[in-house]
C-alpha cells in the first residue's frame, strides 16, 4: 500500500488541479482556455476513480496498474489537444486554423495508429515494459509538439507572458515526464523511485498553471526573445 | 539505446524549458511594484537589489505563512540562483560579460523573492484582518 507521504501528494495534487479550475473561473479564462481546463477536470476525475481503485483493488494490483497506466497514456493523448489549442492561440492572427485542423487530425490519427500497433504487437507483455516504453513516446511527441510551439513562439514573437508561461510549463512537464521514463525504461529495478518521482513530477503542471491563472494578469506582456534582459522598474 | 536518446534529449530539453520560464517568472515579477512596507523591511530603495541579498529576502519569504500557490515557484528560483552561482564561479570568470549577465539574473531573482515577500505580507495582513473582524 502507498504511505502517507504518497496519500499527501495525491491531495496535494487533486486540490490544485480543482484550483486551477477555481482560477480559471475566477480570472474569466475558462472559456479562454477551454481544453486546458478540461484536461484539468479530466484529471482531477481519473485522480478520484484511482484512488477507488487503490482503495478496493490495492497498489499492487493488476487493476490498479491497468487503470493508472491506460489513464495515463488517454491524459497524454488529451494534452496534445491543449497543445493545439495553445497553437491556435499563437497562430490566431494568422488565419491558419484550417492547417491546424489538418495538422490535429493527422496527429490524431497518427498516434492512433501508433498506439494500436504498441498493443497490437506487445499485448502479452502489457503492464511490463510494454506501458512504460509507450508512455515514454508519448512524452516524448508531447515534448516534440511543444518544443515545435516554443520555436513558432519565438519566431511570431509571441509576448502574452500567460501564453509564455503555459507553453513553458507543459515543457517542462513533457520533458520531465519523457525522461523520468526513460530512465525507467532503461532500469526497470529501481521502480520504487520512479513511482515516487512519476508523483512529485505530476504536481508540477497543476501548480504552474494555477501559479500562472492567479499571478499574471491576462493582459501581461513580455517579449520571449529576450527574456535575458530583465529591467525592473 | 532509443531510451538513451530519448533521454538525453529530454533532459536538454528540460534545463532549456526551465531555464526560460524562470526568466519568465522573473521578469513577470520585475514589473510588480513593491509595497512600502516591503521596501521597509528589506531595504530596497530605489528597485535595483543585488544578486546577494537573494538569501537574506527569502530567509524573510520564510517567515511569513507559506502560501501554497507560490511554494514551488520559490524552489524552482532558488534552484535557477544556484545554477547560476555555479556559472558565477566557473564560466564568468573566464568570460567577463558571463559574468555580468549572472549577476543581472541572481539580482532579478532577489526582486523575486521581494514580490514574493510582499504578497506574503499582505496575505498575512488579509488573514489577520479577517480573524479580527470574525471575533468582533
Amino acid at each position: 500500500m502507498p504511505g502517507p507521504f504518497q496519500y499527501f501528494i495525491l491531495v496535494i495534487c487533486s486540490l490544485l488541479e480543482a484550483s486551477v479550475l477555481v482560477c480559471a473561473l475566477a480570472t474569466h479564462s475558462f472559456r479562454r482556455y477551454l481544453p486546458l481546463n478540461l484536461y484539468m477536470g479530466v484529471r482531477l476525475l481519473r485522480g478520484v476513480i484511482g484512488v477507488w481503485v487503490l482503495t478496493h483493488y490495492g497498489f499492487t494490483s493488476s487493476e490498479y496498474k491497468y487503470v493508472y497506466y491506460y489513464s495515463d497514456a488517454l491524459l497524454t493523448i488529451c494534452l496534445y489537444f491543449v497543445v493545439l489549442h495553445l497553437f491556435s492561440h499563437v497562430f490566431d492572427e494568422m488565419g491558419a486554423e484550417r492547417y491546424l485542423r489538418f495538422g490535429a487530425s493527422l496527429l490524431l490519427v497518427g498516434t492512433a495508429i501508433f498506439s494500436y500497433l504498441a498493443v497490437h504487437e506487445a499485448s502479452n507483455k502489457l503492464i511490463t515494459r510494454f506501458v512504460v516504453e509507450m508512455s515514454q513516446n508519448l512524452y516524448f511527441i508531447g515534448l516534440v509538439l511543444t518544443y515545435v510551439l516554443w520555436g513558432a513562439m519565438l519566431k511570431l514573437r509571441e509576448s502574452r507572458t500567460q501564453l509564455v508561461q503555459l507553453v513553458l510549463s507543459l515543457g517542462i512537464h513533457f520533458s520531465a515526464f519523457a525522461a523520468n521514463y526513460a530512465v525507467a525504461n532503461l532500469h526497470l529495478q529501481g521502480r520504487g523511485i520512479f513511482m515516487y518521482l512519476t508523483q512529485l513530477i505530476a504536481i508540477w503542471l497543476p501548480a504552474a498553471w494555477t501559479y500562472t491563472l492567479l499571478r499574471t494578469p491576462a493582459d501581461a506582456r513580455l517579449v520571449p526573445a529576450r527574456l535575458a534582459v530583465v529591467t525592473h522598474r | 539505446m532509443i531510451a538513451g536518446l530519448i533521454l538525453a534529449a529530454s533532459l536538454i530539453a528540460l534545463l532549456q524549458f526551465f531555464i526560460f520560464y524562470c526568466r519568465s517568472v522573473i521578469a513577470s515579477s520585475s514589473t510588480q511594484v513593491l509595497s512600502v512596507q516591503t521596501r521597509d523591511v528589506t531595504g530596497i530603495v530605489d528597485a535595483r537589489v543585488g544578486g546577494d541579498d537573494f538569501d537574506r529576502i527569502l530567509e524573510l519569504v520564510q517567515l511569513c505563512p507559506e502560501r501554497r500557490e507560490d511554494r514551488l515557484h520559490v524552489r524552482f528560483i532558488r534552484a535557477y540562483y544556484e545554477l547560476l552561482n555555479l556559472l558565477r564561479f566557473t564560466f564568468a570568470r573566464m568570460f567577463p560579460d558571463v559574468g555580468a549577465w549572472t549577476e543581472r539574473e541572481r539580482g532579478g531573482c532577489a526582486y523575486f523573492a521581494a514580490v514574493t515577500l510582499d504578497h506574503r505580507i499582505a496575505f498575512s495582513r488579509n488573514l489577520m484582518a479577517q480573524q479580527m473582524s470574525d471575533r468582533f
